[in-house]
Order: structure tokens, then C-alpha cells, then sequence
């Protein structure tokens, strides 16, 4: 169990020092995004939405992804600020506050945002008991997963630029 | 820190020894001392009463002495002086003394002497015939008063004549002893002759007349003489005493003490001599009032210490030491076992954070390997899809298959992790268990296809269809313990069954392991001689439960149940017991308690010739208890082993179950109902099995052992019924086959056709087990199944078979292609608040070959929707600002019912047959949370039906299938 671990460690070694003696600067980036992207899911950051995404992206829109994913941020920023709004005053309209958590939901969802969906459960969930606090610090978690999400995608996206530019195509992720 | 506590440790232990035998020697000198006075006490106690009772015993002898000489007195005055001539004489007296001494014990002798006045010396000179001498034997000088003595006892007869005034202290006890009356001792001196210390006493004897209170002149007067005794205190006492007992053993000292200044010894040595501190005095009364007499009583010796006195306090000396050392020694136990106790403890925590450590790491690790491995993977599959030679492409493809192996490796013990940590959860949602069945099945058919082992799968009727709970556990443990079997049966079968718990209970008790070595059972020797048993393949199995006896019996106990049962209220909990049996080569006897321990195969060699790291079976056991349940076997080696569990799942409601059968994978096809089918089976279990996916299936079947006795039936049985409406598929197996079969049942079924005992030829299906066997069926027959049997399997052969094929085809190619052909071309409206949604949602349906419209919200909608509508359909999202989708789509359905109206009441003016169409936009809800209670408030405001954000393929379909009527040969 224990050697095969260890073989299969020297393995994983060779195939990348092997890698980087080819040189190929295209294998070496789509082996980073490959690596890159099966980590985002592993981490829950992503998941089966997100390939699908990627799968309706074709020749017509080669940016489908790109500009949903900025959709989303500039909806999700704007929800955002929605909700810090609603918070700051002093009597919560929780239904209000519900209505916007899920118009994130969906857009989450649809982007295949899985942890930033599954804090919006929560967040919906304390809003169905009505807890400021927890609803606060809710906000708080999204925010955070939100960057966090953000800067995954961002690396991704200039991952994929690069491949492209380095005239190869994208590797196709599937779960 | 620990050197400071251990030297503290010390100082005290040195400490509680000093004092323990510091204790110890104090409670020994005070216990000596103790015994010493007690002793010193008695020793006292009876020098005292050995004192008091000499001092009496002298004293008694002392006063009978004198009592006696008072009794002489009385006698010479009676007899001397009141006779007349007097009565007494020397001779006499001398007789009567000498007769009466041991009257007067201490007294050497009695003498009496005559009080003569000078006046009457000459007289009594002549009288007597003597003259009167003094003490030194001279003739006495002249005096005023002479005491000659007369009479004298033999003893002292020395002293006659002598006149008793002339010594000092005669005279002057005799002066006394007249005064008095009484008898008065002298002070101790040397007596004459014997030269011995001692006394004289000297009692007056008066003339008759004188009266009791007589004045001490009147007495003077009245006296006639004295008489006088000797006591020889040394020699009279020294016989006295050693009359009594102990007499060695003390000293005694009779002193005079008159003259307290300066005491005179009486008895005794002259220098006090014997043990000086313990001494003790007692007073003497000789009845001399002017005299007082003491005596010293002392021991000879020191009186020795008794050995008690020693050895006591020396046992509880000795008692003393041990019982501290026995403390000490507890305590110093009770120290080691207190210190090595706590290293234990310490030791614990360290194996538990190991263990803990063990298990994280193993989670760690396994995680970090799978991200890795999942690069590999990729850049396995995409070196597969370029250009490589067949060298190249075999050894990436075997990387691949290796890397997958060692994926689903890291997948067991990230598992085994996991389940360690309690971090599995099981899931609980409804699925298919035959279907799943079906799948392992499937899994592992081109295995036991290459082996030639029986793989089969028999599901009791009893189970439902639908069962809520984990499908992928529980197909992992199916998986792991048919992948067991399957590695380790060579021949025979592997046999999988499915029962409810409640009527499978039948010799549950034998489940015991004690059981599973069968030596004990005699019947199943019996069984052996046979050389054929009652099971799926006709090998033994190691647990006789599978035979057909008891499965016969399992089988009729359904059917009456679920006559029965039908009516009756189900329960919500469904319990399975799950058996998988193989005929392997058996778990040895002594493996056998270990084998759900991890990492733990039969033996070393095992592994070594079967591969497999021994986790597997663990897992499973993990799992089946997470489901509730819990799992067991029954093995011999040589013969197989039987893994039985049991587990826990919920039942479905009739809605549920008819959903999830909507989404569940595949459904089998069902033309198939109504069919007819014979089974050719010499083996009642294995035909069980072939009936049970048939019946899945929907085809009545009906079974002959051997091909003759289905020709006969079938000749009966269309002799009465001249039905012939399906056409009979005839199933035989493989063992009732032999070559040139094929032409004989041809030819018995076309004279069969002939005589109008069947109406069409029925079709002939060869059951093989094995890829070879498949050669040795016949031309005629029409087409043969590999075993494993399963149903779908088995419905594709029919299907091809029956010449079902086309239409099947159809139904069962509904895949993303139809979707396609149901929306291209077709105009679409999405309502969407949010642009993301709308943005995914259109871009999907866009991928379909639809052509995507989109609207913002609802009134966008409205506006959008206008009469005539140009859309085929509206994906309409259900919470939006403003108006939310529920209220768009009435507000669409009131519009659209006005204008229905409208054309109802002109559409016969108009008469555009193409038009009278009513209006009815199929409008779809989009909800991120597919609650039953959302899907009617969807139905109840009009809308047709509901898809769940984002889309899943499978469900998109399901819902535009309904109203999308397909134009595929218009657009196509």
C-alpha cells in the first residue's frame, strides 16, 4: 500500500519533471489548468454547471463563459450591496432580504458556483428564521467566497487565454 | 523539574522510614519500661504483704511471749506470796518453766527476782543462804533496793543470785515496769553468755490488794518482785522466720527507734545489705508503749525482669517493623503501578493521536493523490485522442486502465478514512435496486463470461420496485462482495438474491458462525455422495440455506404472501436480506474471524495470488452498518462462502415512485407484455432466475425439465387451447443441450406446426455461460444469450429475436439528439430576472437549435407575448420582481382565454381551418427548488409544467416532450 503510494509519488514526479524537459510551454500550461480546474471542483468551487457551461460555448459565442461569469460578478456585486443595505437597517424586511438571496441562488447556480450556492442556502435559511447575526455573518461568508470565486475564475479564464494565444485548444473538463 | 521531584521523593521516603522506626523503637522502650514498673509494682506488692505478715507473725509470737510471762506473774504471786509457807520453790519453778517453754517461743528464759528492800537484805541473805551479787559477780554494794534473783528458769541459771538493779538497763526497766504494771522491754543489747543481741523483758509482780487504777506509788509499793525474760531476738527470730516461704529471698533489719535519732539494731546485719531501692517498712508493736520497734523489709537481690518484659515489646517491636514495611512496600507499589499507570495513559493518548494522525494523514494523502491523478488521467485521455502508433496506443491505454485501478484504490481507503473519521453519510433518495442489481451484474458479466461461472441475480416479488436509501453504497457493497467472489470462484456460480427479511427468516439460526464448519451436519455427507446439489450450478455451497429446498420454500411463502398482502397496510421501514453466494475456493477456517478486519486477507498468500489490498470487505461492513444493517457469511473452504446482509430502507410513497421511475435511468421496454415463453431447466434454481428476469419483463413463462417433456406440454396444451395469439419463445439451457439438438427440435416443432399445435414456429433461445459454448449451438437455433442473465440483456435479444427492433429503436434513442430534433427551429421565450440565469438558461436552449428570445421580466413578457404569439414556448422563471411568473401567466392565460373566446364566437365567419387552433402558449416554470407544492401552484396558474434551474438534459426533455409536438419530418 505504502510502496505503491510512494510509486506512484515518483510517478506523478517523473511525468512532470518530464514535462518541464519537453519544454512545451502548451503542455505544461493546459497540465496547470487541468490541475488547476480538477482542484476547483475537488475544492467545491465549481461543479457539473460549470462543464456544462463550458460545453455551450462554441465558435458563435468563443466568450460565452467569459461574460457570463461577468454577468454574474456585476449581478452578484450588485446583490451584494443590495443586501448589505437591507442589513444596515435597523428592522430587517427579511422577506426582502430573502427575495435577493434568492435571485443569487439562481444566478449561482447557473454559473455552476457550487459553494457560493450552498452559502446562500444558509443565507436563505437564517433568513427563514429571521436571525440578523447569523444573516450577517452569512453576508460576510458570501463575500469572502464570492472574491475567492472570483479569483479562481479569473485564473481559469487567463489560463484559457493563454492556451489559446499559444494555439492550442482549450482541454475539455469533464468531472 | 523531575530531578527536584525525585529527590523530594526521596527525602520523604527517608523520611517516613526514620519515623517509622523511630515509632517502632519508642513504642519498644515504652512498653519495656512499661512492663518494668508493672513488675517493679508486683515485686513491691509483695515484699509488703511478705513484710506484713513477718512483722504480725513476730508480734503475735511476741505478745503469746508475754502474754505467757503475765500468766508466770500470776502464778508466783498466787503461789509465793498468798501462800503461806510459800507454794513454790526453785526447783519447782525451774520444772515448771522448763515444761511451759514452748509457751513463750522468743523468750530464751524466765527468771524472778525479789524486790528486797536494804532494810530486809540481811534477812533475806540468811534466808536464802547467798548473798546478793551484782552483774559482774561481786557481792552487791549497798543500795536502797536490791532484785536478787530466785528463781530462775534451767536456760539462764547463770543468772541466780544476781541482783537485776545492778544493770543499767535491768534497773531501770524494772523501775519502769512498776510504775506501769505492764511488761517493758530494755533497748537491744549483748546479752550475757550467748553473747547474742537482744532483749529483756521485765514484768512487775504486786502483792493481792492492788487495785485496777492503782496510782504508780500505790504500785511501787505493792510490788514483790519482777519478773524478767530474755528474748534472744537474733537466734528466736532467725527460727521464726525461716519458717516461712521465700525466706532467701528477702533481708530483714528490727531496729529499736526509741531514740528516733539514732535507731539500735535489733535483728538483722549491722550494715543494711540486699537491693537498697525497694524496700519497705513496717511498724512493730511489742506491747511496750515506751519502746517502738521497726522493721526493714528489702530484697535479697534485685528482683529479676521477667522475660515477657523483653520479649513482648521486642515481638511488637518486630510486629511494628514489618507492618511499616508492608505499608512501605504498599505504598511503594502503589507508587510504581500509579507512575506506570500514568506512562500507560500517556502512551494511550500518543496511540490514539497516532491513530487519529493515521487516519487524517490517510485522508490527506489520499486526496492530494486523487488531484494528480486526475491530471494524469486528462493528459492520458488527451494523449489517447492524437495520432499514435498501436505500440504507443496500447501502453496509454494500459497507463489509463492502471491509473483508473489505483483511482478507485485511493476511493477504498479515502472511504475507509472517511468512515473512520464518521464523515460518510448516507444518503436517502429512492432508486431501482433490480436495475442496480442489473448494473453490478453488467459489471462484472465479461469476467464471469471469461471464467465460465454462473452469474446470476434472483430479486423476490416481494421487494418493491422503488426503495428510498443510498443506491451508490449499496451498490458498492453489492460490488465489492461479487468482485470478491468473482476473483476467487473458479468455477461454479456466484448467485445474488434479494429477499424481505420477514419471510426469509427461515433457519436464521443457523447463521451462527459455530455452524460453518458443517462437520456437524450429517445429512450434508450424505448430500456429497450424490456428487450434485440443489443450487444455481449444481455445486455445493457452503450455506445449505440456497439450496432448493429452502428456496422452493421462500418462493411459495411469497406467492401466498403476496396474495395476502396486497390489502394489508404496508410498512414504511422495507428490510432486506441480501445474500451473495459463491462456490470459490472458501475463506480457510482459521481466517475466518478476521476477515472484516482492514487490510486483512485470508492469508498472505491469497493476496499474493489473487491481488487486492483487504480492504474491501471492511468497507462493506462499514457501510452495511451505516444502512442499518448488518452482514455475515458462512464459508468452507473448498466449497465457497455465502455473505448474507441485511439492510434498512425506507419505502416509498406510490407519487415518489412513480416519479422517480420517470427519471430513473432506462426503463425496459415493455412490449413484451402478454408473451408466453417455455423454459428448458433442469435446475429449479437456476430457472427460478430465468423466470424471475422474464417475468420482469412480462411474459408469462412456464417451465419443463427437459426438451422432450416440452414438446409434450406444448402438444397438450395447443391441443385444448387453440390460442397460439404470441408467438412461444423457448429458452433452453445450455445442460439440456446436446449437438444435433437443434435439428431435432426443429423438426419436432415444424410437425408440431404442422398438426396446428402451434401457429408459428416458436422462437429457440440457447442460454450459454461461456464465450465457446456459443459454437457448439446449432445453426437453427435462433440466437443464443451469454450469461449473466439480466433483463435488459434478455429484452434486446427478444427485440432482435422477434423483430422488434425498429420500433424499440425509437423509443429508446431519446437522447440529447431528440432534444434537439424537438426544439430546433422552434421560437423561444425565457423570463428571467436575473441576467445570468437568463443568460445559461438561453444559451442552453440556444445549443438545442432553438431561437432564444429574452425578457427581463415579467411585464416584458406581457408585452412580448402579444396575440398572435410567435413563440412555441415561454420558460417562465417563478419569483421575479414586480410580477412574478405566476401572475404573468395568468395574466397570459386571460388574454389568450378572450381571444379563444373571440374565435370561438367569429371563427366560424373566418374559417381558417389552420387557425381554429386554440390559443395556448405552453408556458414553463423554471424554479430553482422543485417542492411538490410549487408544481401545483404552477399547474393551478395555468402553466404546463416546470423545469428545475439550471437545466438537466434528462428533465428538459421529459417536460417539452409533452407538449412540444416533434415536427421532425417537417424541419428535418
Amino acid at each position: 500500500m505504502v510502496g505503491g503510494i510512494l510509486v506512484f509519488f515518483t510517478a506523478v514526479l517523473a511525468v512532470k519533471v518530464r514535462s518541464r524537459w519537453r519544454r512545451s510551454r502548451c503542455w505544461r500550461l493546459k497540465t496547470v489548468y487541468i490541475a488547476f480546474a480538477s482542484d476547483a471542483f475537488r475544492d467545491g468551487f465549481l461543479d457539473d454547471q460549470y462543464t456544462l457551461l463550458l460545453q455551450l460555448q462554441d465558435e458563435n459565442e468563443p466568450d460565452f463563459v467569459l461574460q457570463v461569469a461577468t454577468l454574474f460578478f456585476e449581478d452578484s456585486e450588485k446583490l451584494l450591496n443590495e443586501l448589505r443595505g437591507i442589513l444596515d437597517k435597523q428592522d430587517v424586511d427579511f422577506e426582502k432580504l430573502d427575495a435577493c438571496v434568492r435571485k443569487l441562488t439562481g444566478s449561482s447556480a447557473s454559473i455552476g458556483a457550487k459553494r457560493i450556492k450552498n452559502t446562500c442556502i444558509a443565507f436563505h435559511n437564517c433568513c427563514k428564521e429571521g436571525r440578523k447575526e447569523l444573516c450577517l455573518k452569512c453576508l460576510q461568508h458570501l463575500a469572502q467566497e464570492r472574491l475567492l470565486m472570483k479569483s479562481k475564475l479569473e485564473t481559469l479564464f487567463k489560463l484559457e487565454k493563454q492556451i489559446r494565444a499559444a494555439g492550442a485548444s482549450v482541454p475539455v473538463l469533464s468531472k | 523539574m523531575a530531578v527536584g521531584g525525585k529527590r523530594r521523593w526521596w527525602w520523604k521516603r527517608r523520611a517516613a522510614v526514620v519515623a517509622g522506626v523511630t515509632i517502632a523503637v519508642s513504642v519498644w522502650v515504652g512498653s519495656h519500661c512499661y512492663f518494668r514498673r508493672e513488675n517493679m509494682a508486683k515485686a513491691e506488692e509483695a515484699l509488703v504483704s511478705m513484710c506484713e505478715e513477718r512483722a504480725r507473725m513476730i508480734q503475735d509470737q511476741f505478745a503469746v511471749s508475754v502474754n505467757h510471762v503475765h500468766a508466770l506473774a500470776i502464778l508466783i504471786s498466787t503461789f509465793y506470796y498468798q501462800k503461806q509457807p510459800p507454794a513454790l520453790d526453785q526447783e519447782t519453778f525451774a520444772y515448771y518453766t522448763a515444761k511451759t517453754a514452748f509457751e513463750r517461743p522468743l523468750l530464751n528464759g524466765v527468771a524472778y527476782a525479789e524486790r528486797i528492800i536494804h532494810s530486809q537484805r540481811e534477812i533475806f541473805e540468811t534466808r536464802q543462804g547467798w548473798t546478793i551479787m551484782t552483774m559482774k559477780r561481786e557481792p552487791s554494794p549497798m543500795q536502797d533496793e536490791y532484785a536478787p534473783v530466785i528463781y530462775s528458769q534451767e536456760t539462764v541459771s547463770y543468772i541466780e543470785a544476781i541482783d537485776m538493779m545492778s544493770g543499767e538497763e535491768d534497773r531501770e526497766n524494772i523501775l519502769r515496769a512498776r510504775a506501769t504494771g505492764k511488761a517493758v522491754l530494755t533497748k537491744p543489747f549483748r546479752l550475757l553468755e550467748s553473747n547474742h543481741l537482744g532483749v529483756v523483758l521485765t514484768f512487775p509482780v504486786y502483792r493481792s490488794g492492788l487495785p485496777e487504777d492503782a496510782t504508780v506509788e500505790q504500785r511501787v509499793e505493792a510490788t514483790a518482785g519482777y519478773l524478767g525474760g530474755a528474748f534472744d531476738v537474733e537466734s528466736l527470730v532467725e527460727n521464726l522466720l525461716r519458717q516461712l516461704a521465700g525466706n532467701q529471698d528477702i533481708t530483714i533489719n528490727v531496729y529499736d527507734i526509741t531514740n528516733a535519732s539514732e535507731p539500735l539494731i535489733m535483728y538483722g546485719p549491722q550494715i543494711p545489705e540486699g537491693y537498697m531501692p525497694l524496700s519497705h517498712v513496717s511498724m512493730l508493736d511489742f506491747g511496750d508503749p515506751f519502746r517502738k520497734h521497726q522493721m526493714h523489709c528489702r530484697y535479697r537481690e534485685k528482683p529479676p525482669l521477667p522475660l515477657s518484659a523483653i520479649t513482648t515489646p521486642f515481638g511488637i517491636f518486630v510486629i511494628i517493623m514489618l507492618g511499616g514495611y508492608i505499608v512501605f512496600a504498599a505504598k511503594n507499589h502503589y507508587d510504581n503501578v500509579k507512575e506506570d499507570c500514568r506512562k500507560m495513559e500517556e502512551l494511550k493518548v500518543q496511540a490514539e493521536a497516532a491513530d487519529v494522525a493515521k487516519s487524517q494523514f490517510l485522508a490527506t494523502v489520499s486526496h492530494e493523490i486523487r488531484t494528480p491523478m486526475n491530471g494524469v488521467l486528462g493528459m492520458l485521455d488527451m494523449l489517447l485522442d492524437t495520432d499514435l502508433n498501436l505500440t504507443q496506443k496500447d501502453y496509454a491505454q494500459t497507463a489509463q486502465v492502471c491509473g483508473k485501478a489505483l483511482i478507485s484504490l485511493i476511493n477504498e481507503v479515502l472511504d475507509r478514512a472517511k468512515i473512520e473519521a464518521g464523515k460518510l453519510e448516507i444518503e436517502a433518495v429512492p432508486f431501482d435496486l433490480r436495475s442496480i442489481l442489473d448494473d453490478v451484474i453488467s459489471l462484472f458479466s465479461s469476467k464471469s463470461r471469461e471464467k465460465g461461472i454462473e452469474l446470476a441475480v434472483f430479486v423476490s416479488d416481494k421487494v418493491p420496485e422503488v426503495v428510498t436509501g443510498d443506491p451508490g453504497r449499496f451498490r458498492q457493497i453489492i460490488t465489492n462482495l461479487v468482485g470478491n467472489s468473482v476473483k476467487f470462484t473458479e468455477r461454479g456460480h456466484i448467485f445474488v438474491q434479494v429477499h424481505l427479511a420477514d419471510n426469509s427468516d427461515l433457519g436464521a439460526d443457523e447463521k451462527v458462525h459455530s455452524g460453518l464448519n458443517g462437520l456437524s451436519r450429517s445429512e450434508k455427507v450424505q448430500i456429497m455422495s450424490d456428487c450434485t446439489f440443489d443450487t444455481l450450478s449444481g455445486f455445493e455451497a457452503a450455506d445449505t440455506r440456497n439450496n432448493w429446498e429452502n428456496f422452493k420454500l421462500l418462493l411459495s411463502d411469497e406467492m401466498c404472501l403476496q396474495e395476502a398482502s396486497t390489502s394489508d397496510k404496508e410498512p414504511d421501514i422495507v428490510t432486506l436480506i441480501v445474500s451473495v453466494e459463491d462456490t470459490g475456493i472458501g475463506i480457510p477456517l482459521r481466517a475466518q474471524d478476521r476477515v472484516f478486519t482492514p487490510f486483512m486477507q485470508a492469508d498472505s498468500s491469497t493476496s499474493r495470488n489473487y491481488g487486492g489490498t483487504g480492504i474491501g470487505l471492511s468497507i462493506t461492513k462499514c457501510l452495511v452498518e451505516l444502512m442499518g444493517g448488518q452482514i455475515n457469511f458462512i464459508s468452507r473452504p473448498n466449497v465457497g462462502s455465502t455473505f448474507t446482509f441485511t439492510a434498512v430502507f425506507k419505502r416509498c410513497n406510490k407519487d415518489a415512485i412513480a416519479d422517480t421511475k420517470r427519471t430513473l435511468s432506462e426503463a425496459l421496454p415493455t412490449g413484451f407484455k402478454g408473451m408466453k415463453a417455455f423454459i428448458v431447466d433442469g435446475k429449479p434454481v437456476r430457472n427460478a432466475v430465468t423466470r424471475y428476469h422474464l417475468k420482469r419483463l412480462g411474459i408469462a413463462v412456464e417451465v419443463a425439465n427437459t426438451v422432450k417433456m416440452m414438446l409434450n406440454s406444448l402438444t397438450r396444451q395447443n391441443s385444448n387451447f387453440r390460442t397460439g395469439r404470441q408467438p412461444y419463445i423457448i429458452l433452453i439451457e445450455k445442460d439440456s443441450w446436446y449437438t444435433g439438438m437443434d435439428v431435432y427440435l426443429h423438426n419436432q416443432l415444424l410437425m408440431l406446426k404442422q398438426n396446428d399445435c402451434v401457429l408459428e414456429l416458436p422462437k429457440v433461445i440457447l442460454l450459454v455461460t461461456c464465450e465457446y459454448d456459443k459454437m457448439s449451438s446449432g445453426s437453427l437455433v435462433d440466437t443464443v444469450i451469454i450469461k449473466p442473465l439480466r433483463a435488459s440483456t434478455v429484452a434486446a435479444c427478444l427485440q432482435q429475436v422477434l423483430g422488434m427492433e425498429k420500433q424499440q429503436k425509437k423509443e429508446l434513442s431519446n437522447g440529447p439528439t431528440n432534444l434537439r430534433n424537438l426544439l430546433a427551429g422552434k421560437n423561444i421565450l425565457v423570463v428571467d430576472d436575473n441576467k445570468v440565469n437568463l443568460r445559461v438558461a438561453a444559451s442552453a436552449l440556444k445549443k438545442y437549435g432553438a431561437t432564444v428570445e429574452c425578457a427581463e421580466s415579467g411585464k416584458d413578457a406581457l408585452s412580448l407575448l402579444q396575440l398572435p404569439h410567435k413563440f412555441d414556448a415561454c420558460f417562465m422563471d417563478v419569483q421575479m420582481p414586480e410580477m412574478d411568473g405566476f401572475e404573468a401567466t395568468r395574466q397570459i392565460r386571460l388574454m389568450e382565454s378572450k381571444a379563444n373566446e373571440q374565435i370561438s364566437n367569429g371563427g366560424a365567419s373566418r374559417g381558417e381551418d389552420s387557425m381554429i387552433v386554440e390559443w395556448h402558449l405552453p408556458i414553463l416554470a423554471m424554479t430553482a427548488d422543485v417542492i411538490q407544492a410549487t408544481y401545483e401552484e404552477c399547474l393551478k396558474c395555468g402553466m404546463d409544467g416546470y423545469v428545475s434551474k439550471p437545466f438537466e438534459e434528462q428533465q428538459l426533455f421529459q417536460a417539452v416532450a409533452k407538449f412540444l409536438v416533434s415536427k421532425p419530418s417537417s424541419d428535418s
